[in-house]
């Protein structure tokens, strides 16, 4: 394993062992309903509260990618989780059901791309020989937790985002036909923007940031890679991306798109997209890795972003802090 | 007392205000209706609001103003027959029926309904 | 001569203005004129309802002057039983300031707080929480009419 900058190159490049998305009803009625490996129909997955929903989605998803991996999960070596609710408490509690030992992770959305990193540093660096990462989102819990209760009667702008209700899970590990071939680990970036409804305007930044350290390191030419995808700086926030790389000398325009605009129909009315630890990560497991198996995509850069506010910094007049971090996933 | 025709034309204003607050300015919600019920209290102490409740009716009655105007109407009442004293017992007098009918339908409505998300 | 601080600050200063100059032209603009018009239209009538149902109690009896209070709670039940249904946030979203203006808006943010937290129960959750949304407008209601009572009782 090297490293250049902020990006760290895997010599023995940890594989994508099994993945697995589980959605929520919104979801499943999106472009890619009928490639979730699970789509719930109630939007509490049968528990009796939006956040106990969340932590059966995380569970199922932990399940069906250890299944798909061929793993139990006492052979996992270590479990990395985060999500957005308080005290990350769909990961504890997930970490409570499974024989685990677990590293909590908080990186808002771009949890995807946080747990994909250090998950890979442990395979590569032979600290692991499996690893599970596990990250999600659920609307009503961040509503309620972020913004208003879920039937405040209240117009959104068209900036705001929708969170999306998803939980995806990777199991990382020696052998799959997918590979980690590189992460670039990302700054905090903070421009000044302090509306929690402008989120991807917010974020921006910080993923143009991310991608420049990137192409920087790698020494490629955004030729090379198939695909860009960002984690969820919706319709607003994906087009200042690709200015600010114009002015970086970046042109990624024809091979960029954003998870949080292609895992909704535009008719879902989800303003400028979905967001949330969820959407990067189910838009990779369920659609970005379905295209590289197919061969239709050969290497993609995922990059999720996160908003690095809570609900009192923003009351008490602060900027969003934001981070982005990029995953260079390689079909075998 | 008012029209039909009084009170939507008044009441549909008075929201054309709120709304040009809510998308003009970086006010939320809750900022632009603690704003008019301040509105409504400043204007009944002028002796403004009154006027507007005999022309509109209920499109003066029933937007969140009138909120401001029946406290302010309560306190000044209240203080004409006992003294400054009244300021404070007589505030609630007019609106209790609002406030107690929230707390009740909110408490049962509650009770019996989830939330969709 | 500006300390390494200073120039800092001002870099930083520097790179805000320089992003919300990339980033404004990109924002995407309220629909003013569909809200101004939907807002004026279904608070209209929903203060036309509300005088329909003070005639009618005025025709069942009660005082003019008196048939404000039930007027005003018979709205506040139908804002609240709108949002238990489900559908007052349907309706707000096209409404805006037309179903937030009207008291069924405080129905509204009272009732949708009370069934949110009722999952942390009925004493600390719904008792304690109810007001959360709801509550700077009896706050400031109060400290008005408070100031505007004294100042009319002191002279």
């Amino acid at each position: 394993m090297k490293k250049k900058g902020q990006t760290l190159f895997f010599e023995t490049p940890p594989r994508v062992r099994g993945a697995a998305a589980v959605v929520g009803p919104k979801e499943g009625l999106g472009p890619f309903g009928a490639d979730f490996d699970l789509v719930y129909k109630d939007v509490r997955a049968g528990e009796n509260s939006f956040e106990r929903g969340e932590r059966r989605m995380f569970l199922e998803a932990a399940k069906l990618a250890m299944d798909k991996a061929g793993v139990s999960d006492l052979k996992v070596d270590f479990l990395l989780a985060g999500d957005l609710l308080n005290q990350i408490i769909s990961s504890g509690f997930v970490a409570r059901e499974l024989n685990i030992p677990y590293l909590g992770l908080y990186g808002a959305c771009s949890t995807f791309g946080e747990a994909v990193v250090l998950g890979s540093v442990l395979v590569d660096g032979g600290f692991a020989r499996t690893v599970l990462g596990v990250t999600g989102s659920h609307n009503c819990g961040a509503e309620r937790q972020y913004r208003y209760p879920t039937e405040y009667g209240v117009q959104r702008p068209g900036t705001a985002q929708w969170t999306a209700t998803g939980a995806g899970a990777v199991v990382l590990g020696l052998e799959g036909e997918i590979m980690v071939r590189a992460v670039t680990v990302g700054k905090v970036h903070d421009l000044g923007v302090k509306d929690p409804f402008n989120m991807g305007t917010a974020m921006a930044p910080a993923a143009a940031d991310t991608i420049f350290q990137h192409f920087q390191d790698t020494g490629r030419d955004v030729s090379e890679v198939d695909l860009i995808a960002t984690g969820d700086l919706g319709m607003v926030g994906k087009e200042v991306n690709v200015s600010l790389l114009e002015r970086q000398g970046l042109d990624i325009a024809g091979r960029y798109l954003d998870c949080g605009v292609m895992l909704y129909y535009s008719h879902q009315k989800v303003d400028a997209g979905g967001s949330g630890c969820g959407c990067a990560a189910v838009v990779t497991i369920a659609h970005l890795f379905k295209r590289l198996r197919e061969g239709d995509l050969r290497r993609i850069l995922v990059v999720p972003t996160g908003a690095l506010h809570s609900p009192t910094s923003y009351l008490q007049g602060d900027s969003i802090p934001c981070i982005a971090h990029a995953v260079l996933f390689e079909a075998v | 007392m008012g029209t039909y025709l009084t009170a939507f034309l008044v009441g549909g204003l008075i929201c054309v205000i709120g709304q040009l607050l809510l998308d003009l300015t970086p006010l939320t919600p809750a900022h632009v209706l603690s704003l008019m019920v301040v509105a409504g209290g400043v204007l009944s102490g002028l002796g403004l609001y009154e006027p507007l409740v005999q022309f509109a009716g209920a499109g003066a009655t029933v937007p969140i103003s009138s909120f401001g105007d029946a406290l302010v109407k309560g306190a000044v009442r209240e203080a004409e027959r006992t003294g400054v004293i009244g300021v404070l017992t007589g505030m609630f007098k007019l609106t209790s029926s609002g406030i107690t009918a929230a707390i009740i339908f909110g408490f049962f409505t509650a009770l019996v309904f989830k939330p969709k998300g | 001569m500006k300390s390494h601080a200073e120039l800092e600050k001002i870099q930083a200063e520097e790179k805000i203005s320089e992003y919300k100059g990339i980033y404004g032209p990109k924002q995407p603009k309220p629909p003013l004129a569909k809200n101004v018009f939907y807002a004026f239209v279904i608070g209209g009538l929903i203060c036309v309802l509300g005088q329909l149902i003070k005639n009618a109690f005025i025709r069942f009896g009660f005082e003019p002057e008196q048939a404000g209070n039930p007027t005003v709670a018979t709205i506040i039940f139908l804002g609240s039983l709108a949002t238990g249904l489900g559908v007052f946030d349907n309706l707000a979203r096209l409404a805006g300031a037309g179903t937030a203006v009207p008291v069924t808006g405080f129905a509204n943010a009272v009732t949708a707080a009370a069934m949110e937290f009722r999952r942390e129960g009925l004493v600390l959750g719904v008792g304690g929480k109810m007001f959360s949304l709801a509550g700077s407008v009896i706050v400031f209601g109060v400290v008005t009419a408070f100031v505007v009572g004294l100042i009319s009782a002191l002279f």
